[in-house]
C-alpha cells in the first residue's frame, strides 16, 4: 500500500473508530482512476460506437486536466499551453475576420456531434450563446463565460487582436492551461473559415457587439 | 361585468396603470426572475408529474408479467412492500443483488424478481416517446412522491458505497470529446447559467440540497416525466458524448456522488422543470 | 381511455376554488414526427364545469393550450359535500367527464 494512502488510513482511524472498517477497503486514487475507466468503459455499450471510440480515451490535455481538477501546477500548465500553441492553424488564405452575420449564426447554433444529429452535410454550430453574453439583443445567454459585449470596441479590430480571438477560439488552453472552454479549431468541432467568421462578429466594428 | 365608458376617473385610472407598468418595465431584470419564480410557484399546484404518480400507483399494485404478481411485495430497502421514505435513502447497496442501487435500477430488479420479467422487458421503454409512454416514469413517480417532505439520506458506509462514490468522483471530473466536457464543466461553479437555464454547483450542499431531490420532475420542454437516468443520459448527449446505459455502474456511482452531497435537502419529487 | 382528471375542490374565502389536471396530449397538428410526417392535431376544444345543474363554466380551447393542461378557477354558490362535474370534449369527438365532492 502506498505510504500517502497508509498515512491518510491512520489519520481518519484515529478521528472517528466507527470509519476503521470502511478505511481499510478504501481504494488508492490511482485503483479509483483505473477502476472508472473501466466502468466508464462499460457504460456506454448500447449506444453509437464509433462516438465511444472517441471518449472512451482522453487525450493527455484532458487526462491532464481531470486529474489536476483543472488547477495544473505551473510546469504542467505551461507545457500544455506551449504544445497547443503549436497545433493552431491559422487560415491559408490569411483571412482572420469573415463575416459577423455568419458568425452570429454560427454563435446561436448548438447543431453537430450529439448522437442525435445524422451524418449530414449541415455545418456544426458552436453553441457560443449557452455560455457567452456576445450581441446585445440576445438575452438568453449563459454566464460559464464572461460577457463578449463590446469586445472589440474595447481592444479595437488589428492584426494582433484579431490573431489573438482566433487563437482563443481554435485552441483557449494555448492560453489558458485546461481552460473551460472547448477547443473548437483543435478537436474539429469548427472549420478555420467558421472561427474567422466568429472573430468578425466580435471585432467588426459593423458587429452588434460593436455598437 | 358592467361596462360604463371612459369616463374621466377611468383615464386617470388607465393612466396611472399605464405610467406605473412602464416604471415597472424600466426595473431591473432581477424583477426577471423573481416572476419566473412565482410563476413556478403558481405552476407547481398543477405539476403534471400528478398524473404519473397517479398512474404509477396503479401500476405498482396491478398484478402483472410471467408470475402474475403486483409489486407490493418488492423490496426497495426498507422491507418488502414498505414504499413510504425508500426513495430517501437511495442510492444505496442492497445484499441480495450484492451491489449498489438506484431507484430505477431497484425497481427493474423488482420487476425481474417478483413479476417474472425479463431483464430486457423490464428496461425496454425507459424513456418515454409522444406516442410511447413509458412505465417506468411513472412507477418512479410513484416511489418518489412517497418520499415528498422527508430529507435524503443516501447511506455512505458500505464499502460499495464508498467506492461507488470515489468512482462517481473520478467520473465528474472526466474531461472527454470534441467538447473537453466533464460534469464539472458546468456543475463546478455557483451562480452560472447555461442561456437560461441555472446551473446548480453538485458538490455543494447549498446547491445539491436543493436541486437533487426535485428529481424525478415534470419536464415542460419533454411534455413528460423525466427521471435521474434520462438527466444524466440528457446532459452526455449534451457533452458529445454516445448513449449513456439505462441503469449502468457509471450512472449509479454518479448519483452516489451527487447524493452525498444532497443529504439533508428535504425531497419535493417528483417536481417541476423547464 | 384518458387517464383521470385530478381535482381539487375546495372552499376558499366564500367561494369554491377548484384546482383540475387534464390529461391529454393538445397536439397542435403543427408538430413533425421523428419521420418528418406531421402529428395530426388533437385538442380539447370544450370544457363544461357543472354545480348543482347549471354550468358554472364553460371554456373553448383551441391549439395554443399546451400538454396536460392545468386549470384554476373559483365560483360562488357552492357549500362543502357538494359535486362538481367537469367535462372534456376534443376535436375527435373524445370526451371525459370527472366528479369531485367539496371540501371545506
Amino acid at each position: 500500500m502506498k505510504a500517502s494512502v497508509r498515512m491518510r488510513a491512520v489519520l481518519v482511524s484515529t478521528a472517528s473508530a466507527g470509519l476503521i472498517a470502511a478505511c481499510a477497503a478504501q481504494p488508492s486514487d490511482d485503483d479509483a482512476r483505473s477502476r472508472a475507466e473501466q466502468i466508464f468503459r462499460e457504460s456506454f455499450t448500447h449506444g453509437n460506437q464509433a462516438m465511444l471510440a472517441r471518449v472512451e480515451r482522453q487525450d493527455e490535455v484532458q487526462a491532464l486536466c481531470s486529474l489536476y481538477r483543472n488547477e495544473p501546477p505551473r510546469e504542467i500548465a505551461a507545457k500544455i499551453e506551449r504544445t497547443q500553441a503549436a497545433t493552431i492553424r491559422f487560415p491559408a488564405q490569411g483571412k482572420l475576420m469573415g463575416d459577423w452575420r455568419r458568425g452570429e449564426q454560427i454563435a446561436q447554433s448548438g447543431y453537430g456531434m450529439r448522437f442525435t444529429d445524422p451524418d449530414t452535410k449541415r455545418p456544426n454550430g458552436g453553441n457560443c450563446y449557452n455560455c457567452h453574453r456576445i450581441a446585445p439583443q440576445e438575452i438568453s445567454f449563459g454566464t460559464i463565460g464572461p460577457s463578449l459585449y463590446g469586445f472589440g470596441k474595447l481592444r479595437g479590430s488589428g492584426e494582433a487582436v484579431q490573431r489573438y480571438v482566433y487563437a482563443k477560439i481554435y485552441d483557449p488552453q494555448a492560453s489558458v492551461a485546461c481552460s473551460n472552454m472547448p477547443r473548437f479549431g483543435h478537436n474539429a468541432v469548427l472549420t478555420e473559415e467558421q472561427i474567422s467568421h466568429l472573430v468578425a462578429l466580435l471585432l467588426d466594428p459593423d458587429s452588434p457587439v460593436n455598437r | 361585468m358592467r361596462t360604463s365608458g371612459m369616463t374621466p376617473r377611468r383615464k386617470a385610472l388607465i393612466a396611472g396603470a399605464l405610467a406605473a407598468s412602464l416604471s415597472v418595465a424600466a426595473a431591473a431584470q432581477d424583477d426577471t426572475q423573481k416572476e419566473i419564480e412565482r410563476y413556478r410557484q403558481l405552476l407547481a399546484e398543477g405539476n403534471p408529474a400528478d398524473l404519473w404518480e397517479a398512474r404509477g400507483e396503479v401500476l405498482w399494485k396491478a398484478r402483472r408479467g410471467p408470475k402474475n404478481a403486483s409489486l407490493e411485495r418488492c423490496d426497495l430497502g426498507l422491507g418488502p412492500g414498505v414504499v413510504k421514505g425508500a426513495f430517501a435513502q437511495m442510492p444505496r447497496y442492497f445484499a441480495d443483488t450484492d451491489r449498489v442501487q438506484d431507484l430505477e435500477s431497484r425497481i427493474v430488479t423488482c420487476m425481474v424478481s417478483v413479476q417474472g420479467f425479463s431483464p430486457e422487458e423490464a428496461m425496454k421503454n425507459p424513456f418515454s416517446a409522444p406516442e410511447r409512454p413509458s412505465d417506468m416514469e411513472a412507477l418512479a413517480s410513484y416511489v418518489a412522491g412517497a418520499s415528498r417532505g422527508m430529507k435524503l439520506a443516501a447511506p455512505l458506509s458500505h464499502p460499495k458505497e464508498i467506492e461507488a462514490f470515489r468512482i462517481g468522483e473520478q467520473l465528474f471530473h472526466r474531461r472527454a470529446g470534441p467538447y473537453d466536457f466533464a460534469c464539472v464543466s458546468c456543475h463546478g461553479e455557483n451562480g452560472k447559467r447555461i442561456r437560461r437555464q441555472d446551473l446548480p454547483k453538485l458538490d455543494d450542499p447549498k446547491d445539491a440540497q436543493k436541486i437533487f431531490t426535485t428529481w424525478p420532475a415534470y419536464r415542460v420542454s419533454q411534455g413528460t416525466v423525466r427521471t435521474m437516468q434520462h438527466r444524466l443520459y440528457d446532459c452526455y448527449w449534451q457533452m458529445r458524448h454516445p448513449q449513456l446505459d439505462y441503469v449502468s455502474e457509471a450512472s449509479i456511482d454518479l448519483m452516489v456522488y451527487m447524493a452525498k452531497y444532497a443529504n439533508g435537502g428535504t425531497i419535493n419529487a417528483p417536481g417541476l422543470k423547464r | 381511455m384518458a387517464d383521470p382528471m385530478r381535482i381539487r375542490a375546495a372552499m376558499d374565502r366564500g367561494k369554491v376554488d377548484i384546482k383540475v389536471l387534464m390529461a391529454h396530449e393538445m397536439e397542435t397538428g403543427q408538430r413533425k414526427d421523428a419521420q418528418g410526417k406531421i402529428v395530426p392535431a388533437h385538442f380539447i376544444r370544450n370544457v363544461t364545469v357543472t354545480h348543482a345543474g347549471r354550468t358554472v363554466l364553460a371554456a373553448q380551447w383551441g391549439t395554443s393550450v399546451s400538454r396536460n393542461p392545468f386549470l384554476h378557477f373559483r365560483f360562488s354558490g357552492g357549500k362543502p359535500g357538494e359535486k362538481v362535474s367537469i367535462t372534456w370534449l376534443d376535436n375527435k369527438g373524445e370526451t371525459r367527464t370527472d366528479e369531485a365532492t367539496i371540501s371545506g
